[in-house]
């Protein structure tokens, strides 16, 4: 065998190597299994494909957690996992699933809403495929997520996307994006069928309240804040000016632009009974000044380029040495969420909503997210679910 | 909507095996080492698109 072939054959092996290396690492990503160790509260665990069959068998076919209360009440419906590259919204509903007992009325979770892009991060983006919250039995690996269906699950992209019904213009990649995509349509694409289930699911449980929980870059002007579709901005306000008052930490109201289609605040409100409100918390990773873009910026929320933007006058949220932990972030929205639940019933005793078991935001500081979840070897197989 | 989507699919799937099959024909044909390297480099991406794996 000539000196040229052999050069080939290593080169070969070469690239061999590469590409399963690199195949392997995106494949144990795209398919890591992230438990849930389910709470006490936690009455019944359904597939969305139970609400429209549409999406039965593909990656969004997510799991549903149901609390049904010990006395009726109203139901409030929180979804995590719009935009999976804002892991608090994801973490905040893992403390949730894995402790929440409902003593009025019912609470319906959902961990990852959009599961397909729970499975890549941001092409080109450098991002880690995951990161790992530390507990007291050693530590949980989630998925990293990026903000859009994985294009494996959806592809290709039109050249403009047009909203459905409103046929409003929208950025194409915002085809995949689950927070552009609402109220859905049963013969539409992923994205758009995984929406239409949740409002199918929304419209068949008379859901009271829904709340996407979300994070936003410091340099987005919707930061900090409750979106609130207009049957909502009472409800919003009051718990904005309570939370601001009582728990140490500021967040403001945002009425939903009727004119900005696409987006749960707005259309969930506009398509159903419920009430559509949005949360968003801090999260300097997003943003694009960033520094390097690890798995430590992601916990930790420290980033000296974003500071210095701040230092510049270009953020619209505060930013120090200390960053934005996920700790931080993610007891803003659980407290939110505590929070929108008692004003709610203050307001509505006949369909009150009263949680129990549930850290607040100075809980969660204190404890750490990992302290709230629980070890899947211990619990019995029935008990831990896969997301 | 979803149907053309799904042609288009399949068209960029057979496009990706062919560009494949086009880069291994020309490393094996390839006399010189740099292009040799190029070829495997750039052949990566389409092939993990094509298994499906990214």
């Amino acid at each position: 065998m000539s000196g040229i072939y052999i050069r080939k054959i290593v080169f070969s092996i070469f690239g061999m190597l590469l590409l399963i290396f690199g195949g392997i690492s995106f494949y144990k990503s795209r398919h890591l299994k992230e438990p849930v160790v389910l709470s006490p509260g936690v009455t019944e665990v359904k597939k969305l494909s139970e609400y429209f069959s549409g999406i039965k068998g593909t990656t969004n076919d997510c799991n549903v957690y149901f609390f049904e209360g010990k006395e009726p009440g109203g139901t409030i419906f929180v979804l995590g996992g719009t935009h999976p590259e804002e892991p608090g919204g994801r973490l905040a509903t893992w403390i949730l699933t894995e402790n929440a007992i409902m003593e009025k009325g019912r609470l319906i979770v959902v961990n990852s809403a959009n599961r397909s892009a729970t499975t890549v991060t941001r092409l080109g983006g450098g991002y880690p495929p995951d990161f790992t919250i530390p507990t007291t039995w050693g530590g949980q690996k989630f998925r990293m997520g990026d903000r859009w269906s994985n294009p494996l699950d959806q592809w290709p992209d039109p050249e403009v996307y047009i909203h459905f019904p409103s046929r409003q213009e929208l950025a194409y990649v915002d085809i995949r994006n689950l927070n552009r995509t609402w109220p859905g349509r049963p013969n539409g694409t992923l994205t758009e069928k995984t929406c239409f289930a949740f409002m199918e699911l929304i419209r068949k449980e008379k859901v009271d309240i829904v709340i996407d929980l979300h994070e936003a870059e410091l340099q987005y002007p919707v930061i900090s804040t409750i979106v609130a579709h207009e049957k909502g901005q009472e409800l919003a306000t009051l718990v904005s000016m309570i939370l601001t008052d009582m728990e140490g930490f500021n967040i403001g109201t945002e009425f939903s632009p009727k004119n900005l289609h696409g987006l749960s605040h707005r259309e969930i409100g506009d398509n159903s009974d419920a009430i559509s409100l949005l949360f968003e918390a801090p999260e300097p990773f997003l943003d694009a000044t960033r520094g390097r873009t690890t798995r430590e910026q992601l916990l930790t929320g420290k980033d000296e380029f974003v500071m210095k933007a701040g230092e510049h006058g270009l953020l619209f949220e505060k930013i120090d040495e200390h960053g934005w932990p996920i700790d931080v972030r993610v007891g803003r929205h659980i407290s939110s969420i505590i929070q929108t639940m008692e004003c709610w019933t203050e307001d509505h005793p006949d369909k009150a909503l009263v949680i129990k078991n549930v850290p607040r935001y100075a809980e969660v500081i204190k404890n750490g997210i990992g302290y709230y979840l629980h070890i899947p070897l211990k619990a019995g197989s029935k008990r831990v679910f896969y997301e | 909507m979803n149907v053309l989507m799904n042609i288009i699919t399949i068209i960029y799937y057979l496009l990706v095996a062919c560009s494949s099959f086009i880069m291994i024909y020309n490393l094996i044909k390839s006399k010189k080492w740099e292009q040799e390297i190029l070829y495997i480099i750039v052949l990566i991406p389409f092939l993990l698109r094509l298994f499906r794996l990214k």
